[in-house]
């Protein structure tokens, strides 16, 4: 039962990880990342909502009525969303201003849903409890890569601390303004999945609908 | 025996999950527990939010006075710290130096009864339904004139209270420099409003023409003279919000009769 827990806990983070794998969370993987700090600070808000969230829905998931089930789990996520939300601006004012809307936009972060529904519906809670914080960690993960890549080369530091000399200040990096924008995520993130999937060829996905082209049907014609 | 309160809840758990009575009693339950949850949360971490805002707020008004063109000299001249706070009644525009500025609160003036009038539709536009009686201002004073004055304002936007200083030079006309430090308008659109390079755009503009009218205003597409202000595409009603308000304050509900004081003592 303890190896079982611990491979909840331990496939998501790289095997079955939600982001490269299951592609889930992706909005906020692109919004938040621009500093270390930031995703940093998105991942624990995450992580507490999620955990927290399995956690309460997995204790009183023999209660919960099969026609209301998706009401019931996004009302608690929602409830949690809002605390964490207070508890930022109680305790991190600074940060819950960069953050803005996407901590509240956790609420929509597909991933909370998706472990609530898939696996804390129908487990026990100390392996839920040890999913979420599994998916969570994953989650994490990449949002810390990605924002590492990001912060880097986009304005040469690392959690506010100047790395690379700037131009600016003197020194020889020139910062990539790219790296600030939206779409570089997207890229980084596609260069992680490919990295990823070249060594685990498992996780590369069959093609469902295998393109086709007319002569190849009828090669006589 | 059956009708003691643990009896009853056995019975309801063991109820079928699909009965009528089971769903709504747990919707029942699970709303009233996340209320409570949410509820508590907000209430218990209120005072250190406010205590957040508030920072935020005298770091705005540092940060706006630092930023203002030639201030850091002035205040260098004068050798003056810190500016001068003063309270007033915004009725007849004196100063109120018997009021103890410990225990004046202007956010709590602006809703309580008591310390505040309300507005007939006609004479708000800001859309803030009553104003407070009473109001700060801050005065910075050069060597021998008046160089600047600060004053908090507020007012309704499209979906927030939108709430900032204006500053205002010598002449008691023309802006030096506007901060909104406090709203929450929609994100990325009229969140705009708090774009530096627009709050830039209101320095140097005059808000009464030459016959002393409040005529200062937001236009869409650029604008034509001293009273113009550019709008911003997407925020119109944010940007017509900090008009108004602008406006309202400026009147004679706001601080007019207060501007109109300081300019008679000046003269």
């Amino acid at each position: 039962m303890a190896k079982s827990n611990l491979s909840y806990l331990t496939n998501p983070i790289v095997d079955d990880n939600p982001v490269t794998l299951q592609m889930l969370g992706i909005c906020s993987a692109l919004a938040v990342t621009t500093s270390l700090s930031t995703a940093l600070t998105m991942s624990i808000a995450l992580i507490g909502v999620l955990t927290a969230s399995s956690g309460t829905i997995s204790l009183i998931r023999n209660h919960i009525p099969t026609s209301i089930r998706l009401v019931i789990q996004i009302t608690i996520i929602a409830s949690l969303v809002i605390v964490a939300d207070q508890f930022l601006k109680a305790f991190a004012y600074e940060m819950s201003l960069r953050l803005s809307v996407f901590v509240g936009l956790i609420v929509t972060n597909c991933l909370v849903l998706a472990r609530a529904e898939s696996f804390a519906m129908h487990n026990r809670v100390i392996p839920s409890l040890f999913d979420a914080l599994g998916n969570g960690l994953g989650y994490s993960l990449i949002l810390l890569l990605v924002a590492t890549v990001r912060e880097l080369l986009g304005a040469g530091s690392l959690f506010g601390m100047p790395v690379l000399p700037l131009t600016s200040d003197g020194g020889w990096f020139e910062p990539l303004g790219f790296m600030l924008l939206a779409p570089s995520a997207f890229f980084i993130i596609g260069l992680l999945i490919w990295a990823i999937r070249s060594r685990r060829h498992n996780q590369v996905e069959v093609n469902e609908f295998p393109l086709i082209l007319p002569y190849q049907d009828k090669p006589h014609d | 025996m059956a009708s003691s309160p643990l009896s009853l809840w056995r019975r309801f758990l063991v109820l079928p999950n699909d009965t009528l009575s089971k769903t709504l009693g747990i919707a029942l339950l699970v709303a009233l527990v996340s209320a409570t949850t949410v509820s508590v949360t907000s209430v218990v971490l209120k005072p250190r939010q406010d205590e957040n805002v508030a920072i935020a707020r005298e770091a705005k008004l540092a940060a706006m006075i630092a930023a203002l063109p030639g201030l850091a000299d002035i205040l260098r001249e004068t050798g003056a710290e810190t500016l001068d706070t003063e309270i007033i009644d915004l009725e007849t525009g004196d100063f109120l130096h018997d009021i103890n500025m410990g225990s004046f609160d202007f956010i709590t003036a602006q809703t309580d009864p008591d310390q505040s009038t309300v507005m007939s539709p006609e004479e708000d536009v800001a859309g803030i339904g009553r104003r407070p009686n009473q109001a700060l201002v801050y005065l910075v004073m050069g060597t021998d004139d008046l160089e600047l004055v600060i004053l908090p304002v507020y007012g309704a936007g499209y979906q927030s209270t939108i709430r900032a200083y204006l500053a205002l030079k010598g002449d008691l006309n023309t802006i030096a420099g506007i901060s909104i430090y406090e709203q929450g308008e929609t994100p990325g659109l009229g969140t705009r409003i708090t774009d530096p390079a627009w709050l830039d755009t209101w320095s140097g503009k005059q808000i009464r023409n030459t016959s002393d009218e409040v005529v200062i205003t937001v236009v869409r597409g650029s604008s034509n003279n001293i009273n113009e202000v550019d709008g911003i595409t997407g925020a119109t009603r944010s940007t017509t919000g900090v008009a108004n308000l602008v406006k309202f304050w400026m009147g004679e509900k706001g601080y007019g009769p207060f501007l109109k004081r300081l300019r008679e003592a000046g003269n």
